[in-house]
C-alpha cells in the first residue's frame, strides 16, 4: 500500500510517502492508523487527535471507516487551507 | 464546456488569462476572483504544499459539479504552490457564462469549494517562526450554504 502523508502530518512521521506490506488486520483507514501508532512515537503523535485530520483514499476524499487494500493509495493530512 | 486547471510556483497575468477564458465562446459574462496572500503583521513567507494529481483531479470533481448546477461556457482554475510574499496572488477561479448571475453564482460555488476540498496546506513564516495555517469554520460554513 502506498502512504503519503502532507502538512505538519509529514513532518511529525518525517517522511512524505512510503510504500508498506500490511499485516491482514489493517482492512480500513482506521486500523490502518491504529497499527501505524504501534510502530513508532512519530506516528502516535501525528494521530492522536483524528478530528485534526482528514483521509483521501486513491486521491478522493473519504471517512475514517473506508476499506483500503494493497493497490490502494492512502493519504492523511490536516483540513485542507487552500485558496 | 472549457476548462484550464493549472497547479504551478509561477505567477499568472489575469488579464491573458480571461482572454484566454473566452476565446471561442459566446460568452456575455466573465466573473472571477483572485485571491492573494494577505499583508498581516509581521507575516513575512506563506509556503503552499498541495497533493499532485488528487489537486487537479478534485478541482475538476467541482468543477463537474458546478456544471451540474449552472449552464456555463469556461472555467479556468489556476492556483500558485510553492514560497510566496505577501501581497502575491495565489489563486484564480473565472467563469464565462452567457449571463452574469450564473458566472457570479458559479465562481463563488467553486472558490467555497475550492477551499473546503482543493488539497492544499499553507505554512507561514513570521520571522523564523513558522506554523500551518489552520482551517477555518467560516470556509465550512461558507460551503455549507451551498449544501440547502
Amino acid at each position: 500500500m502506498t502512504l503519503l502523508y502532507f502538512a505538519w502530518v509529514r513532518q511529525k512521521i518525517g517522511k512524505s510517502d512510503e510504500v508498506l506490506a500490511l499485516p491482514a488486520s489493517v482492512t480500513t483507514v482506521e486500523t490502518l492508523m491504529a497499527h501505524l501508532k504501534r510502530q513508532d512515537a512519530g506516528y502516535a503523535d501525528a494521530f492522536a487527535d483524528p478530528a485534526r485530520l482528514r483521509v483521501a483514499v486513491n486521491r478522493r476524499h473519504c471517512g475514517f471507516d473506508t476499506a483500503i487494500g494493497d493497490e490502494d493509495e492512502v493519504a492523511i493530512f490536516p483540513p485542507v487551507t487552500g485558496g | 464546456m472549457k476548462t484550464k486547471i493549472k497547479i504551478q510556483t509561477e505567477d499568472f497575468d489575469v488579464g491573458a488569462e480571461l482572454d484566454a477564458l473566452i476565446a471561442g465562446t459566446d460568452a456575455g459574462a466573465v466573473a472571477s476572483f483572485t485571491g492573494h496572500v494577505r499583508k498581516e503583521g509581521d507575516l513575512t513567507a506563506l509556503k503552499l504544499e498541495h497533493y499532485p494529481h488528487m489537486t487537479e483531479n478534485e478541482i475538476a470533481r467541482l468543477i463537474g459539479e458546478a456544471e451540474k448546477r449552472w449552464p456555463l461556457l469556461a472555467v479556468t482554475v489556476m492556483h500558485r504552490v510553492g514560497s510566496l510574499s505577501p501581497g502575491d496572488r495565489i489563486v484564480l477561479v473565472a467563469v464565462a457564462a452567457s449571463h452574469r448571475g450564473v458566472a457570479f453564482e458559479a465562481c463563488e460555488f467553486l472558490i467555497d469549494f475550492l477551499k473546503t476540498h482543493a488539497p492544499f496546506w499553507k505554512e507561514e513564516a513570521r520571522g523564523a517562526e513558522r506554523h500551518w495555517v489552520s482551517a477555518r469554520t467560516s470556509d465550512d460554513e461558507a460551503m455549507a450554504r451551498w449544501r440547502k
